[in-house]
């Protein structure tokens, strides 16, 4: 009701500016003067909550350089390169588990990355239109559930199935090829590098999918008729007219889904063993920097523990924001060229 | 002859797009498969311990029967205390980068680190909270947990926020300023109006996103064995519950977790399915 008067004393004030003074131009200018306050209040709350936006990363690379000053001050950039963990003796290095984030990253990327290629090329140019929504709205509920979910199915269903059947065949098969033997050599025990890189590659499969589809979706359809006019075959399409188009789009999807797996928590933790030593042999235990975070800061006794889980965080924080930084930049590049 | 290598090259070109048709049927169904199973896998196992119990009795001490109950209300405290944290702080930076700052630089930053927020790993925003609140306070506590997953929910409805602003009409905005409306009624009264749909989307896909959290909990709500209602203390979440039980030896506990799953499951695909709903029965109107 107040507002529908002080917008009409506002119009009135709007349109008259030479008004004589009268008994209600008083009252207008208080109301006017108000709204005016109001309208600042109001501009510079929304200036400071996306400030704060800012200072909150910032609050995160402050608070995690403060608390990994005790570790890095210890063991300086040694602890980048050494392979001992040992909270009784107090080292710790980060090795085996910038070691196992990367091999178990680079097993997801492998897979996920034409799988989810191919995807994006079947909802683009092959699949029927009235099949396509349904398709897409599946693969972004698996994107959707949490990763603790991953997780829990992973340890109870996909590392038994894994142990029963993947790892044997890969042990007698390829484990005695000479050169890459060391690779699948050891025990299938289920759990280890492998079983944690094939649950990533499961979990980012749904990000390469959905942003390649968006991504190929853009390309001007004038291309592509044009090459289909020329005889090409949807493959060829595909191959040498959408994916050169858009190419710094792919890889920015790419890179934004390894930035999820290298930072992947819950859905490694369940599955990688977590064991503080570098195997050649990706059937074997490991751990990734997430997982040892995960499975330890609680427990951590004493202030060189928690200070080096702390730096390993960093080191986490670093890596990921270097990678996703990358990928939001070939994104907008793509974003600007179509516009 | 010149026939012949044309025919030869046609054929291979023709077989080379049936294997990568091939391929990419092949991918979607594996896809596809992989939804199946585990959501299969979560009905299967879920189900059998599903019963009054899971929602009436507190988790229990290993070797004995439970609920879930005590774990099921933390997690609803908990992601209230992030919504109502982190959705005005959210909604104010995105009004800030859809209307009044629109291409100047402050906003062209924020929407670049928003996006690498995003995207962060959620376990370093478990530590930040760690390093800033329950160092100092000591303890860990079900506030610390809800500001954790605060931190989580920004980025989110910063995004929806900003995107849904832009997508309104700049008509609505002049029509709202010829009649005098200041900035701030014209975008409170009119524009959020306008995007409302979009705008609570967002927070249910932030609701979504954070209800299967579990890396930030790990350590600052930590978890808790019993009834609390105490957010100053240590409180139990669904997801940590889960992660405990399932790593845990009892089968009593196993069983559980797998209930705990199959209901955050259920509960996030629920809003996801409103959300999306919400985006396109918003379009059509």
């Amino acid at each position: 009701m107040q507002t529908t008067t002080e917008r009409r004393q506002v119009a009135d004030v709007a349109l008259s500016d030479q008004i004589a003074i009268s008994a209600g131009a008083a009252a207008r200018t208080r109301a006017l003067d108000r709204l005016r306050f109001g309208d600042a209040l109001f501009r510079q709350l929304t200036r400071g909550a996306a400030i704060f936006v800012l200072l909150l990363l910032s609050g995160v690379i402050v608070s995690l350089i403060q608390g990994s000053i005790p570790a890095l001050s210890t063991f300086g950039l040694g602890f980048l390169v050494s392979q001992s963990w040992n909270p009784v003796t107090e080292k710790f290095g980060a090795l085996p588990a910038i070691y196992g984030t990367i091999v178990t990253s680079g097993i997801a990327m492998l897979i996920a990355v034409p799988v989810g290629l191919l995807i994006a090329f079947f909802l683009t140019e092959l699949c029927p239109q009235w099949l396509r929504r349904p398709i897409g709205i599946a693969i972004e509920l698996l994107a959707g559930i949490p990763s603790i979910i991953y997780g829990i199915w992973g340890l109870f269903m996909f590392a038994p199935f894994l142990q029963a059947t993947l790892q044997p065949f890969l042990i007698n098969t390829l484990g005695n090829v000479p050169g890459i033997g060391s690779l699948f050599a050891g025990p299938p025990y289920g759990i280890g590098m492998l079983t944690a890189g094939l649950i990533l590659a499961i979990m980012v499969l749904p990000f390469i999918t959905s942003i390649t589809r968006d991504v190929f979706e853009a390309v001007p359809s004038v291309l592509k008729e044009a090459a289909y006019g020329l005889g090409c075959t949807r493959w060829e399409v595909v191959r040498n007219v959408v994916l050169p188009y858009c190419r710094v789009g792919v890889i920015g999807g790419v890179m934004l889904a390894l930035g999820r797996a290298l930072g992947e928590t819950m859905a490694v933790t369940f599955v990688i063993g977590n064991a503080h030593r570098i195997s050649a042999s990706i059937l074997a235990p490991g751990t990734t920097i997430s997982a040892t975070i995960a499975n330890e800061f609680t427990e951590a006794v004493g202030d060189l523990y928690t200070s080096a889980l702390i730096a390993l965080g960093l080191l986490l924080f670093v890596i990921t924001f270097i990678v996703l930084a990358i990928a939001r930049y070939m994104l907008l590049r793509i974003e600007r060229r179509i516009g | 002859m010149q026939q012949d290598i044309l025919a030869g090259r046609y054929s291979s070109r023709r077989r080379s797009n049936f294997i990568a048709t091939g391929l990419a049927i092949g991918a979607t169904l594996l896809g596809l498969g992989w939804l199946v199973l585990i959501l299969g896998a979560l009905l299967w196992k879920g189900f059998s311990g599903l019963s009054l119990a899971v929602f009436t009795e507190m988790t229990p001490p290993p070797g004995s029967s439970g609920g879930l109950l005590n774990p099921i209300f933390g997690s609803l405290i908990l992601t209230a205390l992030a919504v109502i944290i982190g959705t005005p702080i959210g909604i104010l930076a995105g009004t800030y980068m859809a209307e009044y700052g629109r291409y100047d630089k402050l906003s062209s930053i924020v929407r670049f680190i928003n996006d690498i927020l995003l995207s962060a790993p959620s376990i370093v925003v478990g530590l930040f909270i760690y390093q800033v609140m329950v160092a100092p306070m000591g303890h860990f506590s079900g506030y610390a947990g809800g500001v954790a997953l605060a931190v989580l929910v920004i980025p989110v409805v910063v995004r929806t926020t900003e995107d849904m602003l832009t997508l309104v009409p700049n008509a609505l905005r002049e029509a709202a300023t010829s009649i005098g409306l200041p900035r701030s009624l014209s975008i409170t009264r009119i524009c959020y109006r306008a995007a409302r749909a979009g705008m609570v989307t967002g927070v249910l896909l932030a609701v979504a996103r954070i209800s299967g959290e579990t890396a930030p909990l790990l350590f600052t709500s930590l978890n808790n064995q019993f009834w609390s209602l105490n957010i100053n203390a240590p409180l139990a979440s669904l997801p940590v519950v889960i992660f405990q039980f399932a790593l845990s030896p009892y089968a009593e506990w196993q069983s559980l977790a797998w209930t705990g799953a199959l209901i955050i499951t259920l509960a996030v695909l629920a809003l996801s399915i409103t959300a999306r709903s919400l985006v396109s029965s918003g379009r059509q109107s």
